[in-house]
């Protein structure tokens, strides 16, 4: 099952401190669904507020962004620019 | 769609033609947001705050009213009160509430400058009469400008319901620390223990304005059935339009957005100020407003970046590998929260491979313009305390301070300190270039010193459309949904050129407004040219299959027997037939005859934009007696991926040092105790001109992007990263004192140079 590592603390209150998840999802879309499942208001917030470095990729809104079994998953703060 | 991985193969890209809006420019032609005038049109202006920080208890507008020539008065009771929404549609995370609120102040005003009211007159003289006819009542609250005594248990506090989110438990008392984020890697207690050699120190910078040329500006035109339209200077048509709506709570199909040409932005036009405003007062008025900012208006009424004091502490062996890392950084947001608090704890060490690493950040809010958007928000900040501690690091080790950053450096499968792995990057080709340049090697003389600085930004994809059209004659129309504030019309045009196999003097390309191409997110964060330039491509590939049926039409054979090359299709080998080539135009003059119009509009969402390092070295000479600092000599080394036009990427890069060097030398702003603005122009805020910098040289070294159909990567922001700490540690180098605190300006270095003399 892919492995799903929180970084950084802002959405640790919702999981109570626990920084890294092993989920069931395939995609980005079944992530934000399961977290939200697990943790309620996780999932919004991670949609919402964050995006996903797999394999060292950054994604922003991309719900079909798959999430392999052996992936390396980052939920990280979402990132913009000047 | 597919990776051109070998130069040699391509065309257009990598070329340097002229601009297309270069001769409209050069000639005073192109329109700018103050230049558009209509029928009827009258004028808005603003009234703020004298105060830092007040209770606002009465507006009276009747003699205002009174005055001939007045239309309408704007108050905060013309607006919705926005309940608290915090949404992700600009650069950053925006509270509409608070957003609202910074355009129009409601209840208090907090911050110098702050808008209380609006007026559209006849003219501008008698606008501005009018506003000194609207009597505010105020009721003046103590306040506190900078982060750490706005961080202090007693400070004044500007918001009595904001509670420091990311600390557990939540706190019972309101503060003016809005939030609080901490990342970590590894375990740093221990690396500490491992380390052979520590440096630690506290560095702080002032925040700084974007100083765009053009002022803020626009024309709303709000017509009697609830339909509006805008005309303004700004990063973002589409963020425009979303705001506004927001704001006032109009449907987004009633409001169309028309880009004009933009005089720089570097952030600071990724938000609303007078649009809402003047589209409030066009519907009290029945008639089109047009506001303009002056320049005293943008340093008091927008945003700048954060100011900032941050600590750091690196532990490493002899060697000089580096066992830990730690960071506090306390970012001002302004008066309301949302400073670039995130990005500055992720891009600090983002340079570096480390094991160990503890970053604390907190956004704080103080009687200051809201921040706005600045060039790698929060990166410089950081940076400049990151790379200053490096250096010292490297004279403590006795290190070259590039070979420091080789040992330490990101490579592809370095984990960040903020998590995921990089890939494909290109930080230890910079290092590798700097290390090799002439510059590096080169004597330096007495009061010399030279300084090295790194830094780091993400880049950005996300939402873009782009349309290819061939016209009847087969020229090229390419229009785009992100206003041109760094060269993306050329660019775009030459990825588009370079597909078709045609010149680019064949493609015109033009920004559309809302109505006319779909969605785009803003121009920012370096992602034209990756994300809109990738719906480019894929729209000129659409238009080359369309072109390969319509000469499959005309040859009556099958579509995948033409080969389309050179802007010509040919048959795909003798089993097609034997035609002459088909050209574009030829194909183009047939299209009404072989199925209409031929063109694509691609809207994406693109993902990949590849991470972008530069190497900066400056040199400098320290003038004892006055303190005054001339830049020397300045070398910038950057992974840009491949540069599509090659001397836009160099004006990027220039650009960029340009006014990291302002911010290293010159910029701040200065209160007086009451709160209030003293320096709110450039006569003394003072922004470096070409006379006081040397030939910047950009030095791009390309490590292409796979994401990317050509391996572009943004390179907007990266160029402002490392200048403060390249020049602080130039001074250092020459004679031999560390500024810790920005700007490094004559009085601040001639009390430094007589302290150490002490």
């Amino acid at each position: 099952m892919p492995k799903v590592v929180l970084s950084g603390t802002a959405v640790r209150r919702f999981t109570g401190g626990q920084t890294e998840l092993e989920v069931k999802a395939t995609t980005f879309r079944r992530l934000v669904l399961e977290l939200d499942q697990r943790f309620p208001g996780l999932g919004r917030q991670v949609e919402d507020g964050m995006a996903i470095a797999i394999d060292g990729t950054i994604y922003q809104d991309a719900y079909n962004a798959p999430l392999g079994a052996e992936s390396e998953i980052y939920l990280i703060p979402r990132i913009a620019g000047g | 769609m597919t990776f051109i991985e070998k130069k040699s193969k391509l065309k257009v890209v990598g070329t340097r033609p002229i601009r297309p809006d270069g001769v409209e420019k050069v000639t005073g032609r192109a329109a700018f947001g103050a230049d558009l005038a209509m029928p009827g049109m009258v004028f808005g202006k603003v009234k703020r705050s004298p105060h830092a920080h007040a209770k606002i208890l009465s507006i009276k507008t009747e003699k205002a009213q009174a005055l001939k020539g007045v239309l309408a008065i704007a108050t905060t009771a013309d607006f919705p009160n926005i309940p608290s929404e915090e949404a992700f549609v600009g650069e950053g995370p925006v509270n509409f509430r608070d957003l609202s609120r910074n355009c129009m102040a409601r209840d208090k005003a907090l911050y110098d400058g702050h808008a209380v009211a609006a007026v559209a007159a006849t003219s501008e003289a008698i606008a501005n009469a009018a506003l000194d006819l609207i009597e505010v009542e105020y009721q003046v609250l103590p306040h506190v400008i900078d982060v750490e005594a706005a961080m202090a248990p007693d400070a004044p506090l500007l918001h009595d319901d904001l509670f420091t989110q990311g600390v557990d438990p939540k706190p019972t008392k309101p503060s003016n620390v809005a939030k609080r984020v901490h990342f970590e890697l590894g375990d740093v207690k221990a690396g500490f223990r491992e380390a052979e050699v520590l440096v630690e120190g506290t560095y702080a910078t002032q925040p700084v304005h974007q100083a765009y040329i053009e002022p803020h500006a626009c024309v709303a035109s709000w017509n009697a059935d609830g339909q509006s339209h805008v005309w303004t200077s700004s990063q973002g048509q589409f963020m425009v339009r979303a705001y506004c709506a927001k704001l006032l709570a109009m449907p987004i199909a009633n409001l169309r957005v028309t880009p004009a040409e933009i005089g720089g932005g570097f952030g600071g036009k990724t938000l609303v100020y007078l649009e809402p405003v003047a589209l409030v007062l066009s519907r009290k008025a029945g008639r089109p407003v047009k506001m303009v900012m002056s320049r005293e208006e943008e340093f008091r009424g927008t945003g700048p970046t954060s100011g900032a004091v941050v600590e750091v502490k690196l532990g490493a062996k002899k060697d000089g590998r580096i066992t830990a890392a730690q960071a506090v950084l306390k970012y001002q947001a302004g008066a309301f929260p949302g400073s670039p608090i995130g990005p500055g704890c992720m891009t600090g060490f983002a340079m570096y491979d480390l094991k160990n690493v503890d970053i604390t950040g907190y956004d704080v809010v103080s009687n200051r313009p809201k921040v706005a958007a600045y060039r790698a928000p929060g990166a410089p900040i950081a940076s400049f305390a990151v790379e200053s501690a490096m250096d010292e690091l490297a004279r403590k080790l006795g290190m070259d301070p590039i070979a420091l950053r080789e040992k330490n450096a990101a490579r592809d499968g370095t984990k960040a300190a903020y998590g995921p792995t990089l890939k494909d990057i290109g930080y230890v080709e910079t290092l590798e270039a700097a290390k090799n340049h002439p510059h590096y090697k080169t004597k330096l003389g007495p009061n010399q010193g030279r300084g090295v600085a790194s830094g780091f930004w993400f880049n950005i994809g996300g939402e873009s459309s782009a349309a290819v059209h061939i016209t009847e004659d087969g020229t090229v129309a390419v229009v785009s949904g992100n206003p041109d504030i760094g060269g993306s019309r050329a660019s775009l045009a030459m990825m588009a050129a370079e597909v078709l196999g045609i010149p680019v003097e064949r493609v015109r390309p033009v920004v559309g407004d809302t109505s006319s191409i779909g969605y785009s997110f803003m121009t920012g964060g370096s992602r034209v040219t990756f994300a809109t330039g990738m719906a480019t491509v894929q729209a000129a590939e659409n238009v080359v299959e369309q072109l390969k049926k319509r000469a499959a039409m005309i040859w009556e054979i099958s579509a995948d027997a033409v080969e389309w090359r050179d802007g010509k299709a040919y048959p795909a080998g003798s089993n097609a037939g034997d035609f002459e080539p088909l050209s574009l135009e030829a194909i183009a003059a047939k299209s009404a005859k072989t199925g209409g119009p031929i063109g694509s509009e691609i809207s994406i969402n693109a993902q990949g934009a590849g991470p972008g390092f530069g190497t900066h070295i400056c040199d400098v000479e320290v003038d004892k007696e006055t303190g005054y600092v001339k830049i020397l000599r300045y070398t910038a080394v950057q992974d840009v991926g491949r540069a599509i036009h090659p001397s836009y990427v160099e004006g990027q890069v220039q650009g960029g040092v340009a006014q990291g060097i302002g911010w290293a030398l010159n910029e701040e702003y200065v209160y007086d105790a009451k709160g209030r603005l003293e320096n709110p122009g450039f006569l003394d805020y003072r922004v470096p001109v070409a006379s006081d910098l040397p030939m910047i040289e950009a030095v791009l070294v390309e490590v292409p992007n796979p994401k990317h159909p050509f391996g572009a990567r943004g390179v907007g922001e990266v160029p402002i990263v490392p200048p403060m700490a390249a020049v602080a540690n130039a001074i250092r180098d020459a004679i031999g004192i560390r500024m810790p605190s920005l700007p490094m300006s004559p009085p601040k270095l001639r009390a430094a140079i007589d302290k150490a003399a002490k």
